[in-house]
């Protein structure tokens, strides 16, 4: 069991934008953070100076691979003007926007700063597919995983072969959480795929018939997940459906100690929790059905908060598969070992269940710009707090939510616990 | 003594030894705990003593996928989605586990393939010369 610790002094969110998400040619991750930190400035009810700013902790997987840029944090600060505020990037695969504000949090409570950015961004389309999978792979041990022929859709699949085999679970299982998370993404204005798979089939029916050709005869969503043509296998048994998109997208947080919370907002947003571990390659592991390093860190979280699972009234955590959500929600302890699957199909993580999971539409529909997603996530816990969430809004108490971020198949997980305290 | 058991527990071993079709790990010589990938420090005991071993080559499948959208280098290779291919997880019957290719099952039919399935290990070998390679792989235990 991990030692509790606690935060030198408390931290608080004050402010959070988010770009729009999806396939932007001729948008940098510059550019796309740019637009990030336009809506964080908008969203500080009280205003706010961006020359308090005293740092940025920025997550960025690989500009180096996807734009060809290195050092890439003095740029991103250049960008909204903060030049010369020391500016860090932070690198823990699809967990570096997690991770950076994690580095946020330490900073400010350490008495070190009181006013941070955090942000992430990442740039993916610029790139043909292939070679984004082959960027995606570097997070993945190169030596021993990669030369198996594994890739990232592969890797969260044999996980599911291995918890089918233990659960009973079957592929038609995973389909729940991508139509749940497409119908939350619909109400996202931000998200890359705002559209439910209902109104994705009808859109491709009504195309098909405006071409001329046979309109297709799916009957339900079911049908349409089922068809190889509308739902290419990636990865059995993981088809198109179960996998987040490329996205360019960036996000910004803006952190500060508890004393200067009242300069910016009535309603700072309190981190009570922060936990991050790391873990060996999937093979490495004594069960593939459950990614240790996220127990480890929801349990630091859990700990240094003093709250249990069961207060958490909403989540967003790192659907890059659908598999990866239904062992998410057990390895944070909402549900028990191998319930996770019959909760998604009991409806109990809908936006109206009794545990929300992935409101903004997650990774999935939201869309999935590794560096920014981590960060992506606190920016929605910030919008369902203060009320801005627009359609999507959950309705009852959301004083109490949690964040999981993962970096490759586990190797890296980070959780942080928000409280709205009035 | 065989000059290969002075080898370092590098990656570059692994595939030295793999080239000569064994699969190779490391021991503890401190707390016997074996390693596969080889490591240079065990973590169990912290021990940097370590000897190399042999692994028998047998396991079992603990995970795997049939690839459709493959990557680069695979890709070239002639696979995709009209010829998937096998990726695992496969135990060995010593404990640790370890990712390979999986030879031998139907990559189409993926639905058929049981997690538990008896392996045996097998080799790929690919290119010549300078350019020579083995990839790790096993194949059902007959
Ligand atoms: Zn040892």
């Amino acid at each position: 069991m991990p030692a509790t610790r606690s935060l030198p002094r408390p931290v608080a969110i004050v402010a959070a934008g988010i770009s729009k998400f999806g396939a932007f040619p001729g948008k940098s991750s510059r550019d796309l953070f740019v637009e990030a930190f336009l809506d964080m400035e908008s969203s500080a009810s009280k205003g706010m100076d961006a020359r308090a700013i005293e740092a940025l902790y920025l997550g960025n997987f690989s500009s180096e691979l996807f734009e060809h840029q290195g050092h890439t944090a003095p740029l991103i600060a250049e960008a909204v003007g903060l030049t010369p505020i020391p500016a860090v990037r932070v690198e823990d695969a699809c967990a570096s926007g997690g991770v950076a504000l994690r580095q946020g949090v330490m900073a400010v409570a350490s008495g070190m700063y009181d006013v941070v950015l955090v942000g992430g961004a990442e740039k993916m389309t610029s790139l043909p597919t292939a070679e984004v999978t082959d960027a995606l792979a570097t997070a993945a041990d190169t030596q021993y995983e990669i030369p198996a022929g594994f890739t990232f859709p592969g890797f969260y699949a044999a996980i599911a072969t291995a918890y089918m085999h233990r659960y009973g679970m079957r592929p038609e299982h995973l389909m729940n959480v991508a139509i749940k998370n497409h119908e939350n993404g619909a109400l996202n204005p931000n998200a890359q795929f705002g559209v439910s798979i209902s109104d994705w089939m009808q859109s491709r029916i009504a195309a098909a018939i405006k071409k001329g050709k046979p309109a297709p005869t799916w009957q339900n969503v079911w049908d349409f997940l089922h068809d190889d043509s509308a739902n290419p296998m990636i990865a059995w048994p993981l088809r198109l459906f179960d996998c987040s998109p490329i996205t360019d997208g960036a996000a910004a947080l803006l952190l500060v100690s508890a004393e200067r919370a009242a300069d910016y907002t009535d309603h700072p947003i309190y981190i009570i929790g922060s936990g991050q571990a790391s873990d060996v390659p999937l093979h490495g592991r004594s069960d593939l059905t459950t990614l240790s390093a996220a127990r480890n860190a929801a349990q630091q979280a859990y700990q240094m908060a003093g709250v249990t699972p069961a207060d958490i009234r909403f989540a967003e955590v790192h659907d890059c598969f659908t598999i990866a959500e239904i062992v998410a929600t057990e390895d944070l302890g909402f549900f028990p070992p191998g319930d996770g699957y019959k909760m998604a199909e009991d409806g109990v993580t809908a936006r109206n269940g009794a545990k929300p999971i992935n409101v903004s539409g997650g990774l999935k529909s939201k869309g999935h710009p590794v560096g920014a997603s981590g960060i992506a996530q606190a920016v929605e816990v910030f919008k369902q707090m203060h009320g801005l969430a627009g359609e999507r809004q959950l309705k009852g108490d959301v004083s109490l939510a949690l964040t999981h971020n993962v970096g490759a198949t586990g190797s890296t997980c980070v959780v942080h616990i928000y409280e709205r305290k009035n | 003594m065989n000059e290969t058991t002075m080898l370092p527990f590098t990656h570059a071993s692994f595939q030295q030894h793999l080239s000569a079709h064994r699969l190779m790990g490391s021991r503890c010589a401190a707390c016997g705990a074996m390693h596969l990938p080889p490591r240079a420090i065990c973590p169990a005991c912290r021990s940097a003593q370590m000897t190399w071993v042999e692994f028998s080559g047998r396991g079992r499948l603990a995970g795997f996928t049939s690839v459709f959208i493959p990557p680069t280098v695979m890709a070239q290779a002639g696979y995709g989605r009209e010829n998937p291919y096998l990726s695992g997880v496969v135990e060995l019957e010593e404990g640790p586990k370890i990712s390979a290719r999986l030879l031998g099952l139907d990559a189409a039919h993926p639905e058929g393939i049981s997690i538990g399935q008896p392996l045996v290990v097998d080799f790929i070998d690919q290119g010549d010369g300078e350019k020579r390679s083995t990839v790790l792989a096993f194949r059902p235990l007959s």
